[in-house]
């Protein structure tokens, strides 16, 4: 792999495979994330840079990173595994909806509908990944002397202005990561994979043998969290 | 003596409706945010107050079909007493439930967008089924005693003559009709309390996520947990409003009572057993975690103390030793009903609270990324207001509508 990621710039390769996804009609992509556990640092800049595009309020996170401790003093190291949503071929969460607030798109993203979702919080339960949380509406700034303007900007999540002023949705909403949609759908990157430092972070269409991530899957030392759920995850981790 | 604690209970209700008002005004003004529950334990003590109450519904009105269906000479006359038990717990249930939406204003779309796949989806006509089928099915329980009474004077008698609706005929034809419309109701009843309470339960069991609730015996367990909560709240309500009170004869319905208690508590504990010794035997991790919570965790005395020293120990030996009298089964009674909760709260909360991938405990912090659960005061509070309110939605109903009445239809 190394000589394949050495031939190009990743990050110039990766925003080509997403252009020509977007060539296609939308239900013949198949958008996967790859994260190489081997590089991955732990510094948490994409979980910061997801709370940043999403404008997420506290308790929410769409893409924490794990962390583990492997073996005793002295011996011991540390791996660390970022975990967003699966976007699950079956995604558990679906079914269990009562409203069908939430679905998954021909593309593959799960998604949430904020007008629709009631707050029950069924798929928060639902998700054996724990892939989604719940805005109660709190903000960074809440007891002090004044509220700071920047936790009442406008987020754009699913091509959609998003207005925390009017306390409407999404508080009250289980939200989740959704691959950056309404970046994608502008030909970007995902804001997580654009951040890490130490580009341990693949995107792009699967369903493109060309594409850098259709490479990297079909190595054999990928693997996906809980497989034995038949969830078939659309997250591949590289061990 | 059933004269002193009918008046502690008003007491109680009151001081808990008054109480819980603050409970109320938190829930409005802060939202959720002053909850416990969030992300990693998205469901709290109002969920599984909303399953407990829902029990005690199912399992008071299944009581009422020995009445109206079954015909047991014996129960007959407290089957107006197990319906409105049954209408006043569903609706605790109900409000418990809908306050705990995100957006509770959002809840007609459970009735015009229901997605049938969701069994949360099922539950919302399910029970809008069960409530009217409670309404129409009470009426008609009441209906020849609200005739006599509306013959009274005063308010009692005015709203009597109302809820009457016009229909006054109490002739032997009229009211053989009634028992039969009753006994087509409680028949259809029957099915419709399995299903929504067996489908509270499949809510839970259809989960693969939590493998703690991931099994067949979830909703039955569900079933027989509410015939035995339901059943031990009756037993307790007949111990103190019962017909006849201090006559052999309600001595005898009152022991009757408890004898089918101890039996359906036996066997919830006999299933109890078998999905936790089970688990533990075969050492999953993924479950026995859960089950590890339940009974050496932080809240272990809720497991024994709570449930299987007050809710379970204590009742037997009460029942057993003085299954004759009055205020013995009536104390078991009450005893099972109230410490149900911990039941209902060790089904939903240790599922939740712990970790499904190794490491998120840790990773981010914030508002309801925990999986400590306990409560918050604004939980607390509500809950109580809403029982109380339950409570007292019973009493006043007990004091204004015939349904303690020597005139029986069945």
């Amino acid at each position: 792999m190394p000589e394949l990621l050495e031939q190009q710039n990743v990050f110039e390769q990766m925003q080509e495979d997403i252009k020509r996804a977007l060539q296609k009609p939308v239900e013949e992509r198949r958008w996967v994330m790859v994260i190489d556990l081997r590089k991955c640092v732990g510094c948490s800049a994409c979980t910061i840079s997801c709370v940043a595009e999403n404008k997420l309020p506290p308790g929410v996170v769409y893409r924490p990173v794990l962390e583990h401790e492997i073996g005793t003093f002295p011996n011991v190291t540390r791996r660390f595994m970022p975990r967003p949503c699966m976007q699950c071929e079956n995604p558990p969460c679906v079914p269990v909806c009562p409203v069908s607030a939430t679905w998954k798109r021909p593309d593959g993203i799960v998604a949430i509908d904020y007008e629709q979702c009631i707050g029950c919080r069924y798929c928060v339960t639902a998700c054996p990944y724990s892939a989604r949380t719940f805005d109660t509406g709190h903000t960074y700034t809440e007891g002090t002397p004044e509220q700071m303007v920047y936790e009442l900007l406008t987020n754009f999540e699913y091509g959609q202005g998003w207005d925390r002023e009017d306390e409407g949705s999404p508080i009250g909403n289980v939200r989740k990561c959704h691959f950056c949609l309404h970046r994608l759908e502008e030909g970007e990157l995902p804001a997580c994979v654009t951040t890490c430092m130490g580009v341990a972070n693949y995107f792009g269409d699967a369903n493109d043998p060309d594409s850098l991530v259709a490479k990297l899957i079909s190595q054999p030392n990928v693997i996906r969290l809980k497989e034995e759920m038949g969830t078939d995850p659309k997250v591949y981790y590289l061990v | 003596m059933s004269k002193l604690i009918e008046r502690l209970i008003w007491l109680i209700a009151i001081v808990g409706f008054v109480v819980g008002l603050y409970g109320v005004y938190m829930r409005l003004s802060a939202g959720h945010q002053a909850a416990n529950y969030g992300s990693y334990v998205p469901w709290g003590l109002w969920v599984a107050g909303y399953i407990y109450c829902i029990g005690l519904s199912a399992g008071a009105f299944l009581m009422s079909t020995l009445v109206y269906v079954f015909r047991i000479e014996r129960l007959k006359k407290i089957g107006k007493l197990a319906l409105f038990t049954a209408l006043v717990s569903l609706f605790a249930a109900l409000f418990l439930i809908w306050m705990d939406l995100g957006h509770p204003l959002r809840a007609y779309k459970l009735v015009i967008n229901t997605n049938f796949r969701s069994i949360m989806g099922w539950m919302i006509w399910l029970y809008t089924a069960y409530f009217v089928l409670l309404v129409v099915e009470l009426w008609f329980a009441m209906r020849a005693d609200l005739v006599a009474c509306s013959s009274e004077p005063g308010f009692r008698g005015k709203l009597c003559n109302f809820l009457t609706f016009g229909r006054k005929d109490t002739s032997s034809a009229a009211v053989q009709r009634d028992s039969s419309i009753l006994r087509v109701l409680g028949t259809i009843g029957i099915p419709l309390a399995i299903a929504f309470h067996g489908g509270v339960g499949a809510l839970f069991g259809v989960v693969g996520a939590r493998p703690y609730w991931n099994s067949g015996l979830t909703p039955i367990m569900f079933l027989v947990g509410a015939l035995a909560s339901g059943g031990a709240l009756l037993a307790f309500v007949v111990a103190i409003w019962g017909p006849g009170r201090g006559s052999e004869e309600h001595r005898g319905l009152v022991a009757f009572l408890g004898q089918i208690v101890l039996g359906l508590l036996l066997f919830d504990l006999l299933l109890e057993w078998a999905e936790y010794s089970i688990s533990l035997y075969s050492a999953v991790p993924a479950e026995t975690e859960s089950l590890r919570l339940v009974i050496f965790g932080p809240y272990w005395w809720v497991f024994w103390i709570v449930h299987l020293l007050l809710g379970a120990l204590v009742p037997i030996l009460l029942l057993l030793l003085r299954g004759r009298s009055v205020w013995a089964v009536g104390l078991a009674g009450a005893l099972i009903a109230l410490t149900f909760l911990s039941v209902r709260l060790n089904i939903v909360l240790p599922a939740l609270a712990v970790e499904e991938l190794e490491g998120l405990r840790t990773a981010f912090t914030g508002p309801g990324l925990t999986f400590d659960y306990f409560p918050s005061l604004m939980e607390w509070l509500f809950f109580i207001w809403t029982i109380s309110l339950a409570g007292l939605g019973f009493l006043i109903g007990y004091a204004l509508l015939p349904i303690v009445r020597t005139k029986e239809v069945a």
